[in-house]
């Protein structure tokens, strides 16, 4: 791997604890659907894995993975659009003019486009909140997801993490308190 | 009387629903009377609205040591 020109290299060992989040759930926002949203992720990390030659460090990490997701999102509908049979397609062309026919096939919202006001809004609130949380301490990026993303019980973080709840409190308290000025900005209407 | 610190730190319980009602109270009546808790008070249950609102996602633990798995024997 080329050094010194590059200023960003890839580390596929730590891409499922830094990415997978992220990356799953710009998917489930796009295929609304949590088996092949995971799916697509997990194909993500392997079609990253063997195009990593091809990483030429001037993107980040994540953008470089984000791309290659967006493709095999791409994919997927081409997929899917060519089982549900051809003679749709084939109705649709020889009859233009047919405005009785319901052809909900085509005229079905271009499942890549976010273009709903609340589906957009909130698709980029969450990618807001992932990328401020990437940017806590791992401990605190940790137990913040766990508690307030999962929904896991104090005393199940706990034991995962090996800590007391006094701790626990803490972390999230120096999470919450970091991702309030991360998102700030933007979000917060005062 | 609270000080400010522990006003933050029930505040942040309460976010969990993990504030007893004594702690609510204390929070309450701290709130009344201080202007720089009271706005991080509404900051901090704005931020659980909105990750409310994001309605984010994750893999479970499960999925995500499969995914390594898959990834470690790729590479």
């Amino acid at each position: 791997m080329p050094s010194g020109t590059t200023t960003h290299q890839l580390q596929p060992d730590t891409w499922v604890d830094a990415h997978a989040d992220y990356l799953y759930n710009y998917a489930v926002s796009r295929v609304s659907d949590s088996e092949i949203a995971h799916d697509l992720v997990q194909e993500t990390f392997l079609a990253g894995l063997g195009s990593a030659k091809n990483f030429k460090g001037t993107a980040s990490e994540r953008t470089w993975l984000v791309a290659i997701l967006k493709r095999k999102v791409i994919d997927h509908y081409r997929k899917i659009n060519s089982k549900k049979g051809k003679a749709e397609v084939r109705m649709h062309y020889s009859s233009q003019e047919d405005s009785e026919g319901n052809w909900l096939e085509e005229r079905a919202a271009d499942p890549l486009s976010t273009k709903e006001h609340g589906v957009l809004e909130n698709e980029e609130l969450g990618q807001a909140i992932q990328e401020c949380i990437a940017k806590l301490p791992a401990k605190q990026a940790k137990v913040f997801t766990l508690k307030t993303i999962e929904g896991q019980s104090t005393e199940d973080v706990c034991n995962e993490l090996g800590i007391n709840p006094s701790n626990l409190w803490v972390l999230i308290h120096r999470a919450r308190t970091s991702l309030m000025a991360c998102l700030d900005k933007n979000w917060f209407g005062e | 009387m609270i000080t400010c610190e522990e006003a933050a730190h029930i505040c942040t319980r309460k976010q969990y629903s993990e504030a007893s009602w004594k702690e609510r109270l204390q929070l309450y009546l701290h709130i009344l009377i201080c202007k720089a808790c009271a706005s991080f008070s509404r900051k901090n249950t704005q931020l659980t609205k909105l990750c409310d609102k994001a309605q984010l996602q994750t893999l479970s633990k499960k999925e995500k040591e499969h995914i390594k798995k898959k990834i470690q024997e790729q590479s």
